[in-house]
């Protein structure tokens, strides 16, 4: 729906090789890879074909062995270790495959790890009402459900109105009902505020959701795809 | 569940719920940073607390900076002494030394006699009255007594003691108590400890005590203050030519009087001790702060990358992680500093018995309770630094990653094929602690110290064996020593011999000399042996007794170090009585003993130095012990004799003084040691607990029973107990060494000693520690949550 407009990320041409040893595994073999404002990118493909590297990449993780990623006026191939925390602070929502959730923080407090050091979030309550927790503030993680605890990761990378969300597989440890909802919330957030999303999933059959599908394999874009149609999430079925 | 809303930031709360998870192991680590800091305020503010008491003490009552002993003096001497540039206020007295006989005590007692102006107080070395009142002019035997002496003896304003002064036997009266600033430590001349009992200073008038010792018009002893900015040596040197026609003994400073020069020794001590033991606590707790944060860090390895992921920077989470550390060290600090308070007056109660001021107050020194605990968060942030910046270090997408399976391979046991038959448990044992070789080297380390720490603590029990040893046993081995009024001739040794029960008697010729070795000087007593003496001896540390060679001087070594010569070297010896000749006199050999400045020739070479018959100042007598009774009945009354030493009476003293002053000190250090074998103990066990909980969930899934599966954890902690004990054993030996180099003085060389004993004991207490914290660590083992384990991604 949001039509593609200036992009947010230019990459281009990233490799990446991790040496273990004398073996060199190469993650990344020359990738190219744009994303606009407000776009619903999925990432698809086999095990080990470098979809973690190339989010992690984007998401200032990690730094590519070669090849550029600029983000907006950022380039993030040069940046330093404190220029990349800003810029995951202040531009970067993240979702993560075993939602990382500080276990000894309830559900707000947790968001509010985040509130805290952006510049104009929502307030806790306002990010877990977007993903329907608002009754569940003050319960710790181990006191929630996977889909539940999720959610909160959700809100957690929602709730500073970041330009990007980088999803890893964030219904990768869920049934269909809990994913639905998960997704449910990655699309609404997309919608309503506009923010530039990647998520990185086994399941094909999220594809729908997508503006566009980015298909790696051994470390390479292999094809994309553009969605005329995108199905609602409560409809998928896997 | 609702909370109360306080604004803490989440990482704050974090901060307090993570420490508060692991509450038992956060209590172990500050119970041991709050007993380094407890010994820390308790010495260093009762060092503190001694220097003040001492120097208001030492100015309020004109303690003096020079003194002098001298046969006899005219009195006009005292305006020319006065006369000296630098000298502020001269004191003239008669002092004088005399055998008593106390009521309740067989043996006789020695006392000292110190004369006060009648009417006034002295100029110098003021008496400060206690009890009673000060000597009635009218009557001559009226006397102030030493307070040490009377809480001995029961005494008060009163009581009589007899004395035979200049050989008669008088009852001196006590009319007052009282202390002086030169006897806060009040010890008898040549003795090792003091001995409240048989040694007691009697402040009597001058004109009753100068009738006795014929000291009319005179005076045998001067003290003087220096004015401001006088050079002391000057002063000393001048008073020396001054006193030198009237026999002179030597003037010296108050460094160097007995009394001062102690409690400087006992300071110097105290303040070693409050250095170096704390530093030994607080380094064992930034170690095992180490282990437990490297350990809790890696629990936290998906969280630290989260935090990362969600803009967190480097340094804001190593921060986290650091307070973490301070609020363990703070809290222990705190409480450190409270029981520094409490057990540092119990201390100050003991110097307070030990030594004789006005009132030691004791007091926190603020100063100190600041350092301590700023010294506790900088020891706990370096403990915690390398494990903080090590964890923060992992890039955030490694983070991410789940950790691969930790590699497993045989034992070294196992491969070599030692061990096909140890059961499942024993293979799990050995293959964990190979696997991570530097952590478990580490906790066995950890333990060990703990070890060391008790070896240290119990090591002073035999160390003070071994003295008691060296000194009654081999050196001096005499039954009695009896000391003349000055020296006697030859016929003092016969008469010596018909004394009732003696069986040998051994003449000895003791002579107050100066000795100097360029600009260096000691003035001290020369002991005159015979070389093949067998009561008196002189013993080396290592038993070896060393024979008086027939010429030249057989030194301590720590009169060696003073006077900086080795044997060869040739020694000034300025005798300081008689005819007072000078002579240089070779060095003959240093002995390594225990004691501290001695020096002690041949008899028959002193005898020909002085150009003198075989004179004797003394006499060592085994005598025996069914006589000892009519042998102290006839000493009393001996006019000759100036003082008696009584072997088993020191002894008894000496031991029941040690029974009084170093049993609490020693219950400190292992009660503190004990706690750290805890601590460390506890730790370790905790550590491997969550680092292998997973592991040993999943067995106890799989049908292990809680006894085997608990074997497995607890196997491991039993074998890095064993293996820390001879480790443990061996830095307690390197660091107790240490500790005594650093320890001595020149009051006396203790030798390090360590008792087999007392080795199996500081085994004992490491074991008993590590099966507590086993039974405690057990009891979590037993209440595992199997599912939540399982449940959680590590
Ligand atoms: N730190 C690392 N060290 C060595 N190799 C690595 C590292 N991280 C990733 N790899 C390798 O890089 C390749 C790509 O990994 P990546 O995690 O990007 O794959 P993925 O597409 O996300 O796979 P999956 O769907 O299983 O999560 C893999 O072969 C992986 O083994
Ligand atoms: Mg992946």
């Amino acid at each position: 729906m949001a039509t593609p407009s200036a992009p947010v990320f230019v990459a281009r041409d990233l490799t990446k090789v991790y040496t273990m040893g004398d073996v060199q595994v190469h993650a990344l073999r020359g990738v190219d890879f744009d994303l606009s404002a407000g776009e619903f990118v999925v990432l698809l493909g086999p095990s080990g074909s470098g979809k973690s590297t190339l989010l992690n990449i984007l998401g200032g993780l990690d730094v590519p062995t070669a090849g550029s990623v600029v983000y907006r006026d950022h380039d993030l191939t040069t940046a330093g270790e404190a220029a990349l925390t800003e810029y995951r602070r202040d531009h970067v929502g993240f979702v993560f495959q075993f939602y990382n959730l500080i276990p000894s923080l309830t559900a707000r407090e947790n968001v509010a790890l985040v509130t805290e050091i952006a510049a104009s979030p929502m307030t806790p309550e306002e990010a877990l009402a977007l993903v329907a927790l608002g009754d569940r503030l003050d319960h710790f993680p181990a006191q929630l459900s996977g889909g539940e605890q999720q959610r909160v990761a959700i809100a957690r990378a929602i709730a500073k109105r970041p330009e990007v969300l980088l999803c890893d597989e964030p219904t990768g440890a869920l049934d269909i009902t809990t994913g639905v909802v998960v997704l449910e919330a990655l699309t609404h957030v997309n919608r309503t505020l506009g923010t530039a999303t990647v998520v990185i999933t086994h399941n094909a059959a999220i594809a729908g959701l997508a503006d566009r599908v980015v298909r790696l394999a051994d470390g390479r874009v292999v094809a994309v795809e553009h969605n005329a149609v995108k199905v609602e999430a409560r409809s998928l079925s896997w | 569940m609702v909370r109360p809303r306080l604004h803490l930031r989440a990482l704050t709360r974090k901060l307090l719920r993570d420490v508060w998870e692991m509450k038992s192991q956060a209590l172990a680590i500050a119970v041991v940073v709050a007993a380094g800091v407890t010994m820390f305020v308790t010495y260093l503010s009762n060092f503190d607390s001694l220097v003040r008491t001492l120097s208001r003490y030492y100015e309020r009552q004109q303690f003096a900076d020079v003194f002098a002993g001298a046969t006899r003096a005219p009195g006009p001497l005292a305006a020319r002494i006065g006369a000296i540039p630098g000298v502020d206020i001269v004191d003239t007295r008669v002092v004088a030394d005399v055998t008593l006989d106390v009521t309740g005590l067989d043996e006789p007692a020695n006392g000292r006699l110190v004369s006060l102006p009648s009417p006034g107080a002295p100029a110098l070395n003021r008496v400060l009255l206690r009890r009673g009142t000060w000597p009635d002019p009218a009557r001559p035997d009226d006397v102030v007594a030493s307070e040490v002496f009377c809480e001995a003896h029961g005494f008060g304003p009163g009581d009589r003691v007899a004395a035979i002064v200049n050989g008669r036997r008088r009852q001196l009266t006590i009319v007052g108590v009282g202390i002086s600033p030169e006897y806060v430590y009040s010890i008898r001349p040549g003795d090792l400890f003091p001995d409240n009992r048989r040694f007691g200073v009697f402040w009597m008038q001058r004109a009753a005590l100068a009738a006795a010792f014929d000291m009319e018009g005179g005076f045998n002893d001067v003290a003087l203050t220096l004015a401001a900015g006088a050079s002391s040596d000057d002063v000393v040197a001048r008073l020396d030519r001054l006193l030198e026609p009237y026999g002179g003994r030597g003037a010296y400073t108050r460094a160097l009087q007995v009394s001062a020069w102690t409690i400087e020794n006992e300071l110097t001590q105290l303040r070693m001790f409050g250095l170096v033991t704390p530093a030994i606590f607080l380094s064992v707790a930034a170690f095992i702060l180490h282990i437990a944060l490297t350990r809790a860090l890696a629990l936290q390895r998906g969280q630290i990358a989260a935090l990362k992921a969600l803009g967190y920077g480097n340094r804001t989470i190593g921060w986290h992680y650091v307070q973490w550390a301070l609020v363990i060290a703070a809290a222990g600090a705190l409480a450190g500093v409270a029981g520094g308070a409490w057990l540092g007056a119990k201390m100050a109660d003991l110097y307070n018995e030990f030594f004789r001021f006005p009132m030691l107050d004791y007091r926190v020194s603020p100063g100190v309770a600041l350092w301590s605990v700023l010294g506790s968060l900088a020891v706990a942030a370096a403990g915690a630094l390398a494990a903080v910046s090590r964890a923060v270090a992992v890039p955030p997408a490694d983070a991410m990653r789940p950790d691969a399976p930790a590699r497993y391979r045989p034992s070294l046991i196992e491969r070599l094929g030692v061990a096909r038959r140890l059961p499942q448990a024993a293979r799990m044992v050995l293959r964990t602690l190979e696997r991570q070789p530097v952590r478990a080297l580490l906790s066995m380390l950890g333990i060990a110290a703990a070890g060391a720490v008790l070896v240290i603590g119990l090591s002073f029990i035999d160390v003070m064996d071994v003295l008691i040893d060296e000194q009654f046993m081999q050196a001096m081995r005499q039954d009695v020593t009896v000391t003349f009024v000055g020296p006697r001739s030859a016929d003092a040794v016969h008469a010596a011999a018909r004394l009732p029960g003696v069986m040998a008697v051994e003449p000895q010729r003791v002579v107050p000399v100066r000795l100097r070795a360029g600009a260096r000087h000691r003035t001290l007593a020369i002991i005159g042996l015979t070389p093949d003496a067998s009561l008196q001896r002189v013993v080396a540390r290592s038993g070896a007794v060393i024979p008086v060679p027939p010429a030249g001087l057989v030194l301590s070594r720590v009169l060696g170090d003073v006077l900086g010569v080795t044997p060869g070297d040739s020694v000034r010896v300025e005798v300081l009585e008689g005819a007072r000749p000078a002579f240089d006199v070779p060095v003959a050999a240093l002995v390594d003993d225990s004691m501290g400045v001695q020096a002690y020739m041949a008899r028959d070479a002193l005898h020909a130095l002085l150009r003198e018959g075989r004179t004797v100042s003394s006499t060592a007598l085994k005598v025996d012990p069914r006589d000892l009774a009519q042998l102290h009945l006839t000493l009393k009354a001996l006019p000759a004799v100036a003082g008696v030493a009584v072997r088993e009476a020191t002894l008894r003293n000496f031991r029941q003084t040690m029974a009084e002053h170093m049993n609490l000190i020693i219950a400190f250090n292992v009660g503190f040691a004990a706690i750290i074998a805890f601590g460390v103990v506890y730790n370790a066990a905790r550590v491997s607990l969550s680092e292998r909980s997973r592991e040993l969930a999943s067995l106890r899934v799989l049908g292990f029973t809680r006894d085997e599966v608990g074997r497995i954890l607890l196997g491991e902690l039993a074998v890095l107990t064993l293996l820390s004990l001879p480790v443990g054993a061996v830095i307690g030996y390197g660091l107790g060494l240490f500790i005594m180099t650093i320890f001595n003085n020149e009051v006396y060389r203790l030798p390090f000693a360590i008792t087999a004993q007392s080795i199996a004991w500081s085994w004992l207490t490491v074991v008993g520690a590590a099966a507590l914290s086993s039974i405690a660590v057990r009891r979590r083992l037993d209440r595992l949550d199997l599912i939540a384990v399982l449940k959680s991604r590590e």
